[in-house]
């Protein structure tokens, strides 16, 4: 299978199951996740609470909390050798040494991902000591133009900073200049302009976008917003509760769910423009109804059927598969000929 | 006052005049909400957006004097509510209720969902004695709930569940005025929309006049009539959201649009980046408080604090340069 990886592909995740296991209960947070993230580019992984987008992000990372366990599947990873590893079976110690220097993450909220005792040009030296054998004063100077290069304004000065003198929008972009200090080639970033405002999200989106064309890193991008979704992403992948139900180019998503979650995602959200009468009266949101399932009872069969306004009796049979429904666009949903 | 000629005639519910809420702080003081003027009429839903910092959760608050205003006033019908005892509010508050953002925080763990809405209800004494129980089964199956869910406790229900058990807290006591306080935003997408259609559908029944905050643009066009834009304490545009939304006539209003992200790839829309962050409240700059990020200030902006000034009927702007970008064809 390993040599199956496609050479301009960095990443394929394959068949991913990660688990959490307690006395009483299983949560099957992923299961069966698939999807390949090519070099340069930038997969998004969207969904809402408890679809498992998070704990996927997590397991690629090797950062599963206990009693969180990858039980099945694959991560191939292509490293900066050319060779390809299964990250699912790495040693702690070699996930260790590939975080920060080829694989970085970045968080939702860039306050508690900090150290507040640190100033920011000490954490990212650290950073950088950690993973190359050079002076820390030089690294030091590494932390200032890493500050530049993410256009945190008179860096020279901002690297004596401790995390609190600066604004939530100014923190994000140091974590994305300790996430980068190492030039990964991957970069897995998990809501991270989900705390900030609009404007703020517009900078940090431009940021990642400049600095995957000049750095040629690829992008795992996690988010709940169909609006980052179609500013970032090229191929998308929607989960919910545990399991891919969508993926598909993000054109194609966009204008042609194949998925009744995916369609009602993208009606449920406000658009004032589209929910008028001709008259110019409001009409009604279409929400999906109920709410998400827990992780730890999930309807049997298709676990949307209960809230989708497509089922019938069979689909609450057997899990559906994913049927290819179009050029890279795949659907788990039984009756996709009716979307 | 040319805002006279600009105003529909109908009296508002409620109306602001320069109101003001200032926090002392040993190194300076923080001017949360710093002379804001707006009116909302009745029946109406009139929004209120702007970045985190800009003053309008605050605003908000200070209106119910859950948080004590420094200056101006805040009219409701004829009365200034800014001016009343605290056994005067007392009665006010019956007709002024907010609904809170996150719905897990704002409702008491111990307390079954019957005894919330019991409070309520108490605390104004409404729906006595026999009549208490129909009462709240009422209210619960009004917001989408059953009459069962009475007995259960707060943690029992899921996150849009209970923004519907804060909605019927305040609906309990009949109110005429409600403040949402970003009741949407800790929700799901999926389940943000139940809920904007039952504040839709709560407010059309009972004609309920509502100041919505909100910092998610999408939301505030699609659910109210007028939007008040903020920014750093002060308004900078209020109008008709169908005029403000298609016709910005702030820099800061059109930057915010067109930086909100719309789930449509192929849009491929004029991008304005802000440059910068807010500046901090404590040392605001002077003249125009946007000018630090705005992409059309010039030295004049510095000068003077802009006044709001009428572009259309009810709608106004706070920019000195707004009839000059407006010829040059840049707003």
């Amino acid at each position: 299978m390993r040599d199956a990886l496609a050479p301009d592909t960095l990443l394929s995740v394959r068949n991913l199951q990660t688990h959490f296991v307690s006395r009483s209960e299983v949560a099957k947070s992923v299961d069966g996740v698939t999807f390949d993230l090519k070099r340069g580019e930038t997969v998004a992984v969207v969904g809402e609470s408890g679809s498992g987008k998070s704990v996927t992000s997590l397991s690629i990372m090797g950062l599963l909390a206990h009693p969180g366990r990858i039980v099945g599947g694959e991560i191939l990873y292509r490293n900066r050798q050319g060779t390809v590893r299964d990250l699912a079976q790495a040693s702690a110690k070699e996930m260790k040494r590939l975080r920060g220097t080829e694989i970085a993450m970045i968080f939702q909220e860039p306050m508690t991902s900090l150290n507040p005792l640190f100033t920011v040009g000490d954490q990212i030296a650290e950073m950088i000591t950690l993973h190359e054998k050079i002076s820390y004063r030089a690294a030091l100077d590494r932390a200032a133009e890493m500050l530049e290069l993410v256009e945190i304004p008179a860096a020279r000065r901002r690297v004596n900073d401790y995390p609190h003198h600066m604004s939530g929008g100014m923190r994000q972009r140091v974590m994305i200049a300790l996430a980068l200090a190492n030039k990964p080639s991957l970069l897995i970033a998990d809501e991270p302009t989900t705390a900030l405002d609009v404007t703020i999200q517009a900078q940090i989106l431009d940021l990642l976008r400049r600095l995957q064309s000049e750095m040629g890193m690829s992008i795992l991008f996690i988010t709940h917003n169909l609006g980052v979704v179609a500013e970032i992403a090229r191929e998308v992948v929607v989960m919910y509760a545990g399991r891919v139900v969508e993926q598909a180019p993000v054109v194609d998503l966009f204008a042609r769910p194949k998925h009744p979650y995916t369609e009602g995602l993208l009606a449920c959200t406000p658009n004032a423009a589209r929910d008028v009468d001709p008259n110019g009266v409001r009409l009604p949101l279409r929400p999906i109804p109920g709410s998400v399932p827990p992780i730890t009872a999930l309807p049997p069969g298709c676990t949307y059927a209960p809230r989708c306004t497509y089922a019938v009796p069979g689909c609450t049979g057997a899990v559906p598969p994913l049927f290819s429904v179009g050029a890279s666009h795949l659907s788990r949903c039984f009756r996709h000929e009716l979307l | 006052m040319s805002t006279l000629a600009h105003t529909s005639s109908e009296a508002p519910l409620l109306s602001v005049k320069n109101l003001e809420t200032y926090f002392p702080l040993s190194h300076g003081t923080v001017r949360a909400v710093d002379g804001v003027s707006f009116e909302v009429r009745r029946g109406t839903i009139v929004g209120l957006v702007g970045e985190s910092g800009s003053g309008k959760t605050t605003l908000g608050r200070s209106i119910l004097r859950l948080v004590e205003p420094t200056g101006g006033e805040a009219r409701f019908e004829d009365k200034d509510l800014l001016t009343l005892s605290p056994r005067e509010m007392r009665a006010y508050r019956r007709r002024l209720q907010i609904i809170f953002q996150d719905p897990y925080s704002s409702l008491n763990p111990r307390m079954r969902v019957g005894a919330i809405l019991a409070e309520a209800l108490d605390t104004h004494g409404l729906a006595k004695g026999s009549a208490r129980a129909p009462r709240i089964a009422e209210l619960l199956t009004r917001v989408g709930l059953s009459p069962e869910h009475a007995k259960r406790f707060p943690h029992e229900f899921s996150g849009g569940q209970r923004q519907r058990i804060g909605i019927a807290r305040a609906l309990a006591v009949e109110p005429e005025l409600i403040v949402a306080d970003e009741p949407v935003s800790a929700l799901d997408v999926s389940v943000q929309a139940q809920i904007l259609n039952l504040m839709q559908e709560l407010q059309k029944e009972f004609g309920l006049t509502m100041l919505f905050v909100a910092h998610d643009l999408s939301v505030v066009e699609y659910l109210c009539d007028e939007v008040v834009v903020m920014y750093l304490g002060r308004i900078m545009e209020r109008g008709p959201s169908a005029q403000v939304y298609s016709r910005p006539r702030h820099p800061y209003t059109k930057a915010l649009l067109a930086t909100a992200p719309i789930p449509d790839p192929t849009v491929k829309r004029e991008r304005i980046i802000l440059k910068g962050d807010i500046p901090s409240p404590l040392d605001p700059p002077s003249g125009c408080v946007f000018r630090t990020r705005c992409p059309y200030a010039a030295p004049i902006c510095a000068e003077n604090r802009p006044p709001d000034e009428a572009v259309g009927l009810d709608h106004f702007v706070a920019c000195v340069r707004k009839d000059e970008l407006a010829t040059s064809g840049e707003l």
